[in-house]
Parts: structure tokens; C-alpha cells; sequence
């Protein structure tokens, strides 16, 4: 798939973003007044300027409030609706918070669940897409939603839970990736099935329907070198969880937490950016890239 | 209208028969024409005189090489646009509604007035049947050319798919697949019309006929005395004359 | 949620106009659909197949869909020009059209005066040759003719002699009955929608189809069984064929005695001067053995009953039928399967299947149709045999130095078989059969002020025929008619530049061409042909002084021009499809169309036709001008309604007199009404009785001579031996007055060989290469044109070079490789990709994507310039020299056509440079280029 830098960064920023008012709901810190406003303004800043992003990708962005329609079956809805009500909760939450020094708990907590459930939401976009076996596994949306809880852990400043989340999101990395690379294999389809051609020998595709490209191509069959994605993956890896993890372990303090969420934000990008280079549409076999 | 209807009254499709496509075209550029035209925006065309000319076309044609265990290698010519699939996954996804399946025929149809233009319904269809226009961002996919089929404006005989009508090789065939009694169905079943990519579960409405058996006179016996010399070789020019001319008027 | 209403019957068009299509010769009907655009003009908004049509019944190809990217395309020519940089640059400047016309009068007319032979009109793509060849005479010009000579002329002569008429355009399957197909070196051809319309109803009746093609794509792929020939033996493939069906006695022996001249009797005696001629009697008749007398008898004598057997001792000389010669000649074990498998690349055993199928399906599923006909000698049959065969080919066997040959061959096993002209196998389409003494013969005779003394083309029929001047040397610039090829029926356009810019056989001042892409695609030596434009000699003048030039686009040949003529595009202007030039009919069906200008030029264009009529008016030519030399035409529509080529006979057989009479008939000034309200064409069915047979068949005859194709009944034999051929043999042999030159007379005995023969071609030189190289048609390409259609451009941007398997993996090669492609003559480096259905020593390409920088209104980086490629530069017009100092054209020796798939090349793998080599150059576009992007809609 093609790593579309708008997708990228709104997916992490948004997942970052979401992640940290999971704990601020949670209390987790529980903070008021000028700082509470602080954390808020971070985490509303990190969601909506991804959401934002997310509507560069569009082609008739000015329609966008069409998408609150369809939560019954389209995940792409049902996360455009949970963000909007997150950030309303949250919204009355914070202010509880920031202006009037209380602290709605309940409120809190179902802030909380949805912002989780927007992150899951998000994932299960990618998740649900049969089309591209990679991302059709449950380690997709487990890894969404602890890679946002680990960013979330460490933006709140805490640093068990941002161990804990982080270590764990690095082992689901790996084991997406160690599925992943399997996935497209599992899903059975080939050349012979796309085509239906099989019975009859091995195909092979012999001249694409245009000499230049299109939308599909250049939309959904980017295929990152085998070489290449290993190094990155070791990257991503390394910035996303073991810097962090170490940077961490060396001390807790501004630089080092600064530097950690510098580290992970490049590592998850990094991450992110390989989700998609790294996905194979089934569509490519059509045009014999595989 | 994001949910698919439980059942459609009709399942209008194409049948494409890999046997007789010369893969000559026709049917794209005749289906770009006409949907430039008609349905919703025009398919537009990015750099059309330029380095990198692309555009949006909403059928497409390739062509396949198959190596037989036995035997030379064949050329398949592939035309492919929707397949109006039943369990259509492309419409599920759509955030906005703009993607829904008809509940008379089963066509599958972007309503581009509601369309953002968010492509998830392109990544969710196996076969590469949708493609976004790059001038309008909207969704763009194959209409069955559901502005020709009824139309009471053209003759009675034009009301067919515009690839259908000018496919040179009669390739293409349009029809109720969900009536086991129509043309399209029969033919289905004569000739073992398959589904592309059943492991998506999409069951595609559209079936592709495959080619029929090619190269069955590649392994001869050459011993086999296949046509029966009229006369010994021995007997040379004059005996086969003979022979042969001794017919004459005796047939 | 319910789902949106849906206008399903949305309004089409403001209108529909019918007319023919051009963005082929294949000319199919087609719907013009026509939208008010925002100016309050009529826009064309859509265009589809006419159903009522009878080239396509309403399919239409994609290059004809996309008609409407090419009345719109950015490269179209504004207005004419003449030239203000030098040759080959592409600067050129407005001007208006009397001055146009001025300057084309000021360069001709003198030329007329003096020495018409110095004007060299040769037409390329066009379908109104009756017309421009009607200029070029009424000029007084010998060098006149159109692209047949490079294009397919062996196929066209060696039907023409044969039988009558060629495949081509001329005769099509009989679709509806024929039960096995077989096809010879076809990718797509004229009869381009036809022959998908008729592929597919074979599918449809699970009728069987053999593709014999070292390529297969496109028709081949979907053949039920591939022959992956080697490129250049299909001669050979086809005789072995014969050799099996002849020794099987699988031979129709009632039509070859009744319907050819197998019985014709043939002078044996090799000391005789008139050794291999047939003997006549007085009146000039062909004479047979009549069974009924045992005596020779004039072939189409009532009732006769030709012997295939008997011979004829008369004044001591023996006179065998052409049957014995047919059967000693190809019953030689030479011919086995077993002694051609090699050579051709395919097994025995397969050559032998074959043949058994085509006996099989010839005599075992022969079936009779309940319909009594009389033929030419008065018998009336009860029924007509119908032998269910059928055959096509095109370029693949004709566009090698010895396709006239093969393509003879494969007239003769069409014969062997009995199915021509009967049902369920190759039909002729009207005014097709007419046989080669039917036609005229060529004209030289330049009388300075004056016309020609008749058509510049025909058939010869023996060395007297040659277009020779009084001192034995080439009356033509292109040296048709000549010992080198003495029945080049088309000409050689492929010649003209090369033999101008040598002065040999003379020099000429004013070169003019129509619709050919000369500096391009059209020509063999690119490379070289731009350096003949452009080259000057020592007073720094143009060795070709003058060019003229008539294109509706911006093309590569453009740049070459001093004077441009702009043509409208085929829905701005009126054309003539006449059946005095390529038909458009059908084997049922004798038809005619038209084109008229279904919407207004925007711009200062004329049609070429008329500017013709103008410039023929301008000189005062005779048939352009009134007694009183006032112009006789005003335009090229009122020639179409008011000139008359016979009595009755006009360029339209439609609509004549009142508007009832079809073929011969008065001039009726509403002709063209008449031709519009009939979706713009004209039909009429052959009666029932004459559907088949037509050669021998007295219906067919008289229909014929009442629809005006000839003015009495011409019922022939088809000519498995073709005298003529022998005539020239006999010349080269010492006999006669008409003398070869010595250089050529072993060629002439050792090539025209009066029965069908196959000869390797000319290998001198090409020692080391040897890797056959093809082109093909691609279906949604048309030549040169269509890279400026910004829809078809997308399909075809650039062409790889194809490579087989085995040739792949000797080089290494992998996907996104490039390779050092040469011949004898030079070297291309271009992209290769893999292909395994295809001959293993066989490389190939898509023809005619390779486009020059600046052309066609494209960005100087399209891929076509920089990735696609011309095979042109490796082919040359001449043959290697052979060190005998002269010069041997890349042509077959008979007819002349070019040997384009003759090519042999060697290929080697290289770093990809930045675009293919060689570069040519880049031309100035004289109208810009197109726009950043489109989106195409009439509201
Ligand atoms: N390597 C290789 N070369 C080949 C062949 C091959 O098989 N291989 N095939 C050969 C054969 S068979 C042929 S016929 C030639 C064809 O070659 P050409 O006869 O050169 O054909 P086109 O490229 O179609 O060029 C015709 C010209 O007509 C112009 N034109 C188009 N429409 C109009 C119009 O309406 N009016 C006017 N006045 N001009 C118009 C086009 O712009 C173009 O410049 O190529 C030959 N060249
Ligand atoms: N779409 C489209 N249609 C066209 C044209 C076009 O440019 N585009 N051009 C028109 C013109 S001008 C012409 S002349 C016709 C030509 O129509 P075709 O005769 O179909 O011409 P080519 O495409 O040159 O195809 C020649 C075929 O012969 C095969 N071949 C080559 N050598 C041999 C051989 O030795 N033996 C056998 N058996 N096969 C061989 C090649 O592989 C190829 O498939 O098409 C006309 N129609
Ligand atoms: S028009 Fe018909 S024959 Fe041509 S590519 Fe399309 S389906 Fe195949
Ligand atoms: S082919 Fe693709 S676009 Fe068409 S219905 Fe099926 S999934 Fe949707
Ligand atoms: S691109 Fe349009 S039709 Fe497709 S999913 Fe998005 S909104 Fe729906
Ligand atoms: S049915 Fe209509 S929209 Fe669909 S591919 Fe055919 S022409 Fe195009
Ligand atoms: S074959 Fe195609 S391009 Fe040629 S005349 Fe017919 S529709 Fe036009
Ligand atoms: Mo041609």
C-alpha cells in the first residue's frame, strides 16, 4: 500500500493523542487547573491535527460530515463518530477539570473507553480489510491500541505503565511482523485464483492494461525492497521501544522522557510508515507484483 | 446506505468469455467514452499528453501468460471491471453511504454527491474494479451502465452496457444472473463460468468463462496413418494419376 | 436509509449523425452523437457502431471510440504553412489558403509544362485512390501511387492473379458456415472489426481456429491450436500441406477441372519458345481435353468437360494439363512434412494433423445447399457444394521477399481444397472476383501539357507490359513494372525518396505526399530517409527541392515539408468510399459510404479532396476544368455527385438516377441526402442464385455487369499456374525482344516461377544475425496516429521489445533490462521484456509507438520519445551490398513489396541509457502541446 504521509503521521498523532486521554480519564495523572489544561491541550492538539490530517486524504473533504452516517457497518464511521464523541466527553471532563477543579470520574472513565475504542476503531480499518491479508489479523488492532497506550503511558509521564505498554508493544511489533509476512500466503490468494487461470497451468502477467500506471498502482501496489524493510524495521523497532525503554531505565527526567517521546513518536512513525509500505493489496496480482 | 440488501430482485452482470477476448480494447475506451459523458463527473485524464499520462478508466483489460505442464505457452486477454459482487465489501466500508448496492438489480453504484472521496471502498475491493477520479475525488467504478440499460431515450437494442454493445468479439454478455433461465445463466453453466478470487468471499455476480482446451494436435503419433497415400509410392506420378483421376465423376 | 433515486433515462444527445469511421481503413458506420456545448455549438459528445452498418453492425473498436480524443486533439493542424527554418526542424509560418495554393500552382505548373515526371504524388493511408490517381493523370505524372507497394501488394497481386481477388478487404470467410479457420500471419489487419465479429461467431458454433503465427497474441491467442511458425517458411509449411493432401488424393477434382485452368494444357517441350505457355486456339482461349470428344476444346466452351488427365500432341509437341505438373511438383519428397519440419519449426506429425483435418473437415463435413445455379458454360447445378474450410492471411506471409510465392501457395491449397467462392469457405466481397486480365495495365506515356496515357497501375501480363522507357530504362521514379519486379501492381512508395535522392533512374523537382508518415513509421532507414529529406547538394540546395505535404496533424513528416496543406479531420470533411477504390463490402453484399462533415472545422482547414479539386482547377487540368476553363468542381462533394468514370459509373454507386438505382446510373444531385438519410452508406444484396460461385456463376455475372463493376461478363479460370510469370521467365531464358538486363535474369528464372514455389530470402549479409524481428498492429493503435488520442496513449505509451524464453534466459535478461538490438544496417537500444508464447527465435514489437521529440503536440519527455522505439532503424531499402556495385532493394523480386519482417538482428544486453538510442533529433511543434488535463464533457 502506499505510505500516504498524511495517513501516517494522522494515524500516529491521533493513536498519541488518543492514548493519553485514555490515562488523563483514568486519572492517571490526575491533574487540574493550568497543568490539566496543559495535558489536554497536548492531547486534543495530537488528535485533531491527525484527524485533520486524515482529511488531506480526502477527495471532497467539504462533504466530510457524511461520514458520522454509516457506524452501523463502517468502521471508517464508527471511528469518525467515537473520536468526535471522545473529544466531547473528554471535552467536559477536561473543563471539569482545567476551570472547575473537579474531577468527573465517570465521565472520565467512558472518555477513557472511547478514546480506546477510537484507536480500535482506527485499527479496525485497516484490521477488516480482507484485501490486505497483512492487516486482516488481530495484531493489528492490538498493536494500534498498545502502541497508543504505551505514546499515551509516556506523555503522561508514566513511566511503569509506558515500560510495560512499550515492552509489549514491541513483542506484538514482532509478532505482527513474523505473521504478517506470512498472511498473504494464508489468505490463498495467487495469480490462479485472481484470474481464475489456474486450472491450466502457471500464469504469469504478460502485459498490463496501460503502459503508464493509475490510481490502483499507484495507490495500492508500493512494494518496499525485502532488504530495505528489514533495516527499517530494525529502526523502527530500535527508536519505537528499545531507546525509549533505555533512555528510560537510565533515569526519569525531562531529557530523557523528552528524548524517549522524540524517540518513540520517530519509531512509531517509522513503524507506521512500514504497516503500509510493507502491506500487499491483493489487487497486485492483477498486475503480476507480488 | 451502507448496508447490503439481504437479497436483490434481479442480479444483473456481465459474462466474459476468455476464450473468444482478442483483448482488443474496445470495451475500455467505449466504456470510457460513455461514462465521460454520463454518469456523474467525467473520467478525467492527468498529463494526457505529458511524461507520465494516467486517467480513470472503469474497465480495464490485461493479459495473462499460462505455461501448461504440456504444451506451448497461452495468451489470455482479461478484461475486468466490478464484478457487482453480492457480499460487496466495498460498500460495507464506505463511511458515507455513497456506496450501496441496488435492491432491483444488484448494481453497485457510487452516488457521487455524497462521496468524500475517502478511497477506503477501492482498498476493500479485491479486483482493482474502483478507481478514484483524480480531478472530481470522487469514487469512480463500472455503473453497469445503469444510464443505458433502461434508458427509454435509446432503442430498445442499445439498452445494454456500452462494452457490451461494442465488443467486436462478442466477449462480453449482459443479463439477469440470478435467473438460473436467462441467457447469461445458461451460458454459465454450459461453459463453467467461475468466479475470480472466491477466497474473498465476495461471490462476484460477474463470471468469467474460461478458455476452452487449446493445443490438443501438439502431441501426434507420427506413425498414425492419418491421411491414406492413393497410391504405393512405387507406383509413382502416373499410378497416383491414375488412382486419383479414376474418382473422377465416379463420386 | 433508502437508497438514492436514479435518472435512469437520462436525455443522450441533442442529435445523432451517421457516418463512417477513419481511425482506420477498416471504415465501419458510426453513430455520431452530438451536445450543445457552452458556445452554442454542436460538440461531439459520444460515438458508438452503427447496427445497421454493414462493415460492423453497430461494435465499434477501441480506436473508434476514441474518435472523439482525436477530432479534438491538441496536435491537429491549424492552418496551412510554409516553412521558414530549414528541413526537418519544424519552424514553419501561417499562411492563408490562396496563397497556399499560389505557391503549389507556381511550383507545378511549370513542371507540367516541361516535364510532369518531375511531380511525385505518392498517398499513403488514403481511400479515395481513384481520385488522387485521377489528379495524378490528369497531371501527366507517371509517378503516381499509393502505399500498397510497402504495405501488402504481395497479397493483393498474388490473389488478383490467382483467383481474382486477395484477401485483405476484398474476400472474407464464410463466417456463418465454415467449420475450420485458419489463419496466416494476421495480428489484426484492415478487416478489423470484421474479423473479431466473425472470430467470434466460429467461438459461438464451437467452430475449430489455427493461428499459424510465430506470435501469439491477440487472433492467436484465442486460436484453438497455435502453429508457432518460423518467420519466412510459411511457403513451405503450406506445400507440405499440399504434398500431403496431393498424395491422399484429399483434392477436390471436379472443382480443379471445372472451375481452374488444372486442365489448361500447357506447351512441354523445353526446346520450344513457348515452352510453359498454355495453348489457345485462334480467338485466344485457354484449351482443354473435353471428356465428352477427347479433343481440345476452348476452356468455356457450352457444355465442355475439361480433362484433368489428357494430354496433347500437336505439331510435334506434347501439351500436358497443369494438372501433372502440379502433381510432379509438389508429390517431390522435397515437400514431405518430414523434409520441411526443420526448416519451418514445426513437427511432422503436426504438419500431418493438420492436413488430415483440413481433408477431414473439407470432404467429410462438405454439405450441399439447396440453391440451382448455371455456370459459364451453360450447366445448371441443383445444388452448390459447400466445403467448410477456410482460410485468411495478411503481412505475416506478404511482407517477406518471398510472400508473393507463399501467398500464391496458399491460394493454390485454398483451390487443391475446392473452397473458394462455395459455401463455408474464403467468399469474395463484390466488385470482387474480377481477375487480373480485367484490370488495366500500367501507363507511362508522359506527354509533356498533357494527360497520362491512362492508369498508372495495373497487371502485367508479360514483359511488354513493363514501365519502361524507349532506351529499356525505368519510366517510374520508384521503378515499378520493371525487370527487378515486374509485377509491382501497387508501386513502390517505399522507393520514391531513396530513388529521387539518388536521381536514379532520374532526378525529380516537387515531391508531394498525402496522409504518410514518410520521415517515420512508414519508412525503412529512418535514420537515412531524414538525411535524403534534409541533405543538399554542392549549391547548397535540397537534393529533393520540393515537398508538399497534406496532413490533418502534427506528425514527424511535418517537419519535412516546404508547404503544408492541413487537412480537416475525417467528421469535418466529405470522403468518398468507392467501389472504385477499396470497398467496403461484404460478400452478400455490394456497399458504398461516405463521409460528410457531421460538425464545422474550427479551424483554417481544408479536406485535402478538395483542395485537389482547387489546385486541379488552379492548373487547368483537363478533368477538373470546364471548355470554358472554368473550374468543373467546386468542391470534392460535388466531384463525388457529378463525376462520371464510365457511362452510368461514378464514384458513388448509390442513390443514382431518381434515387432508386444502385450501381450504374444518372448523375442524381441529391445524392448525398440520400446517402446521409441511409446512415451514410449505401447496400444491396447479391441476388440468391449469385451468392456463390461468382467467378463461374452467369447470376453473378449479370448482376455484376448491371451493378456497373465491368461492362460484359468475365467468367475466368482460377489460375493455379500464372502464364504471365512464365512470360518473364522466358524473356530472362534469351526469348522475345524485351530483354532483362543480365544482372537480373537468373533472379527472375530462379523467382517467378509460374507455379508456387518457396525460396529462402536473401541471406547475403546478414551472416551473425539471426534473430527473426517483427512487428505487429496493436488493435488500439493505428500506426503513427494514435499516440496524440489521450485516451488510446494510455494503453500503448512505449513498447518493449519482446523476447522468447530460450533467448531470454542466453542473455540473463530481467525484468526492467534493456538490450543492444543490430542488424546489418544499424543498432537501437531498447527496453526487452519476456514472453514465452512466442517462436524461439523470434523477437518482436508493437509497430509504430517510437515517436519523434516535438511531434504530435506531446511533452519533448513523453515515453513515446523516450522509451518507445521504431524496429524502421534496422530495416534497410536496400539489401547489404553484395559487392557487385549495385543496388538491391529490400523488396520481393516479383512484386516489389517491402520485406519488412525479413529483418535479422542480434541482441545483447546493455545498461539502460537514458532513452532509447538512437535519438533522433527533436522537430519544433508548430501548434504547441496539449493541455495539463482533461476531463472531457459536452454541457
Ligand atoms: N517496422 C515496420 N514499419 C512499417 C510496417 C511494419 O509492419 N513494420 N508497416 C508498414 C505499412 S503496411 C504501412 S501501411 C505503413 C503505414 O505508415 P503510414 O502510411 O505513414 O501511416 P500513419 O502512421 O498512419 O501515417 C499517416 C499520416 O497520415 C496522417 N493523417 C491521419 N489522418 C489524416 C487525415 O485525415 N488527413 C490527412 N491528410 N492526413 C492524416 C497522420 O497524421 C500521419 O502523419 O507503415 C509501414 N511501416
Ligand atoms: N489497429 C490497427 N489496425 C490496423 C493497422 C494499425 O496500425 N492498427 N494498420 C493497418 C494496415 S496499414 C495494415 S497493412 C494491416 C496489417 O495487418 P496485419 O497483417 O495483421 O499486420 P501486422 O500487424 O504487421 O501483423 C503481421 C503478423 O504477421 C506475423 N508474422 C510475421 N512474419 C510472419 C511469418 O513469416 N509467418 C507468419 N505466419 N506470420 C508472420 C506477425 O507476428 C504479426 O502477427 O493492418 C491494418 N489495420
Ligand atoms: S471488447 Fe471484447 S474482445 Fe475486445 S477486449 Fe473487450 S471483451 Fe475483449
Ligand atoms: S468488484 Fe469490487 S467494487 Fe465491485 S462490487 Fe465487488 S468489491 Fe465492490
Ligand atoms: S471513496 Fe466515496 S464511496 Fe468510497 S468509501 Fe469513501 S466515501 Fe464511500
Ligand atoms: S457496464 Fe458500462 S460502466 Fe461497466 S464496464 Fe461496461 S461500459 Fe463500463
Ligand atoms: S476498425 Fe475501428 S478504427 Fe477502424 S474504422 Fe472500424 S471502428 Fe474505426
Ligand atoms: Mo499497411
Amino acid at each position: 500500500m502506499h505510505p500516504a504521509p498524511s495517513i501516517i503521521v494522522f494515524t500516529v498523532l491521533s493513536g498519541l493523542g488518543f492514548g493519553l486521554l485514555t490515562f488523563l480519564g483514568l486519572g492517571i495523572p490526575t491533574v487540574f487547573g493550568g497543568v490539566a489544561f496543559g495535558y489536554f491541550t497536548v492531547a486534543y492538539l495530537l488528535a485533531v491535527i491527525g484527524l485533520a490530517s486524515s482529511a488531506f486524504h480526502l477527495g471532497n473533504p467539504q462533504r466530510a460530515l457524511k461520514a458520522f452516517t454509516q457506524w452501523r457497518s463502517s468502521w471508517l464511521s464508527r471511528e469518525a463518530c467515537l473520536s468526535v464523541a471522545t473529544l466531547l466527553v473528554m471535552g467536559i471532563y477536561g473543563a471539569g477539570l482545567v476551570f472547575f477543579n473537579t474531577k468527573l470520574s465517570t465521565l472520565g472513565l467512558l472518555g477513557s473507553l472511547l478514546s480506546v475504542a477510537t484507536v480500535f476503531a482506527t485499527s479496525m480499518i485497516y484490521g477488516q480489510l480482507k484485501t490486505v491479508p497483512r492487516w486482516n489479523s488481530w495484531t493489528t488492532p492490538a498493536l494500534f491500541v498498545t502502541l497508543s497506550l504505551a505514546g499515551g503511558a509516556l506523555l503522561a509521564g508514566q513511566i511503569v505503565f509506558t515500560l510495560a505498554f512499550l515492552v509489549l508493544a514491541g513483542l506484538l511489533q514482532i509478532v505482527a511482523w513474523i505473521l504478517g509476512d506470512g498472511r498473504f500466503e494464508l489468505a490463498g490468494s495467487t495469480q490462479q485464483t485472481a484470474t481464475g487461470l489456474g486450472s491450466i497451468g502457471t500464469v504469469r502477467h504478460f502485459e498490463s492494461p496501460h503502459t503508464g500506471t493509475n490510481y490502483l498502482l499507484r495507490e495500492m501496489v508500493h512494494q518496499v525492497g525485502r532488504k530495505h524493510a528489514q533495516t527499517l524495521r530494525a529502526i523502527s523497532l530500535g527508536l519505537m521501544v528499545i531507546l525509549p525503554v533505555v533512555l528510560l531505565w537510565l533515569g526519569v527526567n525531562y531529557v530523557t522522557v523528552g528524548l524517549a517521546a522524540i524517540s518513540h513518536i520517530a519509531g512509531a512513525l517509522a513503524s507506521r510508515w512500514l504497516f503500509f509500505a510493507e502491506a500487499e493489496h491483493v489487487v497486485g496480482l492483477y498486475y503480476g507484483k507480488r | 446506505m451502507t448496508t447490503l440488501p439481504a437479497s436483490t430482485e434481479k442480479k444483473l452482470g456481465l459474462v466474459i468469455d476468455l476464450d473468444t477476448c482478442v483483448g482488443c480494447h474496445a470495451c475500455v475506451v467505449s466504456c470510457k467514452g460513455w461514462n465521460t459523458e454520463n454518469y456523474g463527473a467525467p473520467l478525467s485524464d492527468q498529463d494526457p499528453y505529458g511524461a507520465d499520462p494516467s486517467g480513470t478508466f472503469l474497465n480495464r483489460v490485461h493479459s495473462y501468460e499460462v505455461q501448461p505442464t504440456e504444451g506451448p505457452a497461452q495468451l489470455i486477454h482479461f478484461p475486468k471491471s466490478c464484478l457487482h459482487c453480492d457480499d460487496a465489501p466495498c460498500v460495507t466500508v464506505c463511511p458515507t453511504g455513497a456506496s450501496y448496492k441496488r435492491v432491483e438489480d444488484g448494481i453497485v453504484l457510487v452516488n457521487e454527491t455524497d462521496c468524500i472521496g475517502c478511497g477506503l471502498c477501492a482498498w476493500a475491493c479485491p479486483y482493482g474494479a474502483r478507481e478514484m477520479d483524480q480531478a472530481a475525488g470522487v469514487m469512480k467504478k463500472c455503473t453497469l451502465c445503469v444510464d443505458r440499460i433502461y434508458n427509454e431515450n435509446l432503442p430498445e437494442e442499445d439498452r445494454q452496457p456500452a462494452c457490451v454493445r461494442t465488443c467486436p468479439a462478442g466477449a462480453r454478455h449482459f443479463g439477469d444472473l440470478g435467473d438460473p433461465d436467462s441467457d447469461v445463466s445458461q451460458l454459465v453453466a454450459e461453459r463453467g463460468g467461475m468466479d475470480l478470487m472466491p477466497e474473498q468471499g465476495t461471490s462476484p455476480v460477474n463470471k468469467y468463462l474460461p478458455p476452452r482446451p487449446k493445443d490438443t494436435w501438439e502431441e501426434v503419433d507420427i506413425l498414425a496413418p492419418l491421411l491414406e497415400p492413393v497410391a504405393p509410392e512405387a507406383d509413382g506420378l502416373l499410378g497416383w494419376l491414375d488412382r486419383t483421376l479414376g474418382k473422377v465423376g465416379g463420386k | 436509509m433508502t437508497q438514492p433515486q436514479l435518472e435512469t433515462s437520462p436525455k443522450v444527445s441533442d442529435e445523432v449523425r451517421k457516418t463512417t469511421c477513419y481511425m482506420c481503413a477498416c471504415r465501419c458506420g458510426i453513430n455520431v452523437h452530438l451536445k450543445e456545448g457552452e458556445d452554442g455549438k454542436q460538440r461531439v459528445s459520444y460515438i458508438e457502431g452503427n447496427k445497421d452498418h454493414p462493415v460492423n453492425r453497430g461494435v465499434l473498436c477501441a480506436k473508434g471510440s476514441a474518435g472523439i480524443m482525436q477530432v479534438n486533439a491538441p496536435s491537429r493542424l491549424q492552418s496551412p504553412m510554409k516553412r521558414v527554418g530549414p528541413r526537418g526542424s519544424g519552424e514553419f509560418e501561417p499562411i492563408g489558403w490562396d496563397e497556399a495554393l499560389d505557391i503549389a500552382a507556381g511550383w507545378l505548373a511549370p513542371l507540367r509544362e516541361k516535364a510532369p515526371e518531375k511531380l511525385a504524388f505518392f498517398t499513403g493511408r488514403d481511400q479515395s485512390q481513384s481520385f488522387t490517381s485521377f489528379f495524378a493523370q490528369n497531371f501527366g505524372t507517371p509517378n503516381y501511387a499509393a502505399h500498397g507497394g510497402f504495405c501488402s501488394v504481395n497479397m493483393a497481386a498474388a490473389g488478383i492473379y490467382t483467383m481474382g481477388g486477395a484477401f485483405w478487404e476484398f474476400g472474407q470467410p464464410d463466417w456463418e458456415r465454415t467449420k475450420l479457420f485458419m489463419l496466416f500471419g494476421v495480428a489484426e489487419d484492415h478487416d478489423s472489426n470484421p474479423i473479431k465479429m466473425g472470430l467470434g461467431r466460429l467461438k459461438e458454433r464451437g467452430a475449430k481456429v489455427i493461428g499459424v503465427n510465430p506470435i501469439r497474441t491477440g487472433y492467436n491467442a484465442v486460436a484453438d491450436e497455435w502453429v508457432g511458425i518460423t518467420p519466412g517458411t510459411d511457403g513451405l509449411f503450406i506445400l507440405a500441406l499440399v504434398h500431403e493432401l496431393l498424395k491422399a488424393g484429399k483434392i477436390d477434382l471436379d472443382y480443379l477441372a471445372l472451375r481452374t485452368n488444372a486442365p489448361v494444357l500447357v506447351n512441354s517441350d523445353p526446346n520450344s519458345p513457348e515452352y510453359g505457355l498454355f495453348l489457345r486456339d485462334k480467338a485466344g482461349k485457354e484449351l482443354v481435353i473435353d471428356k465428352r470428344t477427347g479433343k481440345p476444346a476452348a476452356f468455356d466452351a457450352d457444355g465442355v468437360e475439361p480433362d484433368l488427365g489428357g494430354t496433347h500432341r500437336a505439331k510435334g509437341i506434347t501439351h500436358r494439363p497443369i494438372f501433372h505438373m502440379l502433381a510432379e511438383r509438389y508429390l517431390d519428397p522435397k515437400y514431405a512434412p518430414e523434409a520441411v519440419a526443420e526448416q519451418c519449426g514445426i513437427s511432422a506429425g503436426r504438419i500431418r494433423k493438420i492436413a488430415a483435418e483440413l481433408a477431414r473437415v473439407a470432404f467429410d463435413e462438405a454439405f450441399e445447399i439447396e440453391q440451382e445455379w448455371t455456370d459459364f458454360r451453360g450447366v445448371t447445378h441443383k445444388t452448390m457444394q459447400g466445403r467448410p474450410v477456410s482460410f485468411h492471411s495478411m503481412r505475416g506471409i506478404s511482407a517477406h521477399a518471398n510472400g508473393f510465392q507463399t501467398c500464391r501457395a496458399l491460394h493454390v491449397l485454398q483451390i487443391l481444397l475446392g473452397s473458394v467462392e462455395v459455401p463455408g469457405g474464403f467468399r469474395f466481397k463484390p466488385p470482387y472476383p474480377k481477375p487480373a486480365t480485367a484490370h488495366p495495365k500500367p501507363h507511362c506515356k508522359v506527354t509533356p501539357g498533357a494527360p497520362l496515357d491512362g492508369p498508372h497501375l495495373g497487371f502485367v501480363h508479360g514483359p511488354d507490359d513493363l514501365a519502361l522507357d524507349a532506351n529499356g530504362n525505368p519510366a517510374r521514379i520508384d521503378k515499378a513494372f520493371t525487370w527487378e519486379n515486374p509485377m509491382s501492381a501497387h508501386g513502390l512508395m517505399h522507393m520514391v525518396i531513396s530513388n529521387a535522392y539518388a536521381g536514379d533512374p532520374y532526378k525529380i523537382d516537387t515531391l508531394f505526399l498525402y496522409m504518410a508518415n514518410m520521415s517515420w513509421n512508414s519508412s525503412m532507414n529512418t535514420g537515412g530517409v531524414m538525411k535524403m529529406l534534409t541533405d543538399t547538394d554542392e549549391n547548397g540546395d535540397y537534393v529533393i527541392p520540393r515537398i508538399i505535404y497534406s496532413d490533418a496533424y502534427s506528425s514527424e513528416m511535418v517537419a519535412y515539408a516546404d508547404l503544408i496543406l492541413p487537412d480537416a479531420t475525417y467528421l469535418e470533411r466529405h470522403d468518398c468510399i468507392s467501389l472504385l477504390d477499396r470497398p467496403i463490402c461484404e460478400a452478400d453484399a455490394v456497399a458504398d459510404a461516405i463521409r460528410w462533415p457531421v460538425i464545422e472545422p474550427d479551424r483554417d482547414v481544408r479536406g485535402f479532396q478538395t483542395v485537389l479539386v482547387q489546385l486541379g482547377a488552379k492548373l487547368g487540368l483537363p478533368g477538373f476544368t470546364n471548355d470554358d476553363g472554368s473550374a468543373k468542381y467546386e468542391d470534392y462533394a460535388d466531384y463525388m455527385v457529378n463525376h462520371m468514370r464510365r457511362p452510368g459509373v461514378g464514384p458513388l454507386a448509390g442513390f443514382r438516377g431518381a434515387g432508386d438505382e444502385g450501381g450504374r446510373g444518372d448523375i442524381n444531385p441529391d445524392q448525398l441526402d440520400a446517402y446521409i438519410e441511409n446512415g451514410g452508406f449505401w447496400m444491396e444484396h447479391v441476388p440468391e442464385e449469385a451468392m456463390y460461385y461468382k467467378p463461374w456463376n452467369k447470376a453473378y455475372q449479370d448482376w455484376a455487369v448491371k451493378m456497373g463493376f465491368y461492362d460484359a461478363p468475365q467468367p475466368y479460370l482460377f489460375q493455379l499456374y500464372v502464364e504471365p510469370m512464365r512470360k518473364f521467365q522466358l524473356a530472362a531464358e534469351g526469348h522475345g525482344d524485351r530483354q532483362p538486363p543480365d544482372h537480373l535474369r537468373d533472379q527472375i528464372k530462379a523467382t517467378m516461377d509460374p507455379l508456387p514455389i518457396w525460396y529462402e530470402t536473401d541471406q547475403t549479409g546478414n551472416e551473425g544475425y539471426t534473430v527473426n524481428a517483427l512487428t505487429q498492429r496493436p488493435m488500439a493503435m493505428y500506426h503513427s496516429w494514435g499516440s496524440q488520442n489521450a485516451w488510446l496513449r494510455q494503453i500503448h505509451g512505449h513498447n518493449p521489445l519482446y523476447v522468447p524464453s530460450k533467448i531470454w534466459a542466453e542473455n540473463g535478461f530481467e525484468e526492467g533490462d534493456w538490450a543492444k538490438v543490430s542488424s546489418p544496417h544499424g543498432a537501437i537500444t531498447v527496453p526487452v521484456a519476456h514472453m514465452a508464447a512466442l517462436n524461439e527465435n523470434t523477437v518482436w514489437t508493437w509497430n509504430a509507438i517510437g515517436k519523434r521529440k516535438g511531434a504530435w503536440a506531446l511533452e519533448k519527455d513523453a515515453p513515446e520519445a523516450t522509451k518507445g522505439f521504431l524496429l524502421n532503424h534496422l530495416i534497410h531499402e536496400l539489401l547489404p551490398p553484395k559487392g557487385d556495385g549495385l543496388r538491391w532493394s529490400n523488396s520481393d523480386p516479383i512484386t516489389g513489396q517491402a520485406a519488412w519482417f525479413d529483418l535479422k538482428v542480434k541482441i545483447e544486453k546493455v545498461a539502460a541509457p537514458d532513452e532509447c538510442l538512437p535519438k533522433m533529433g527533436e522537430q519544433q511543434s508548430p501548434v504547441g502541446t496539449g493541455p495539463k488535463a482533461l476531463a472531457w464533457k459536452v454541457q
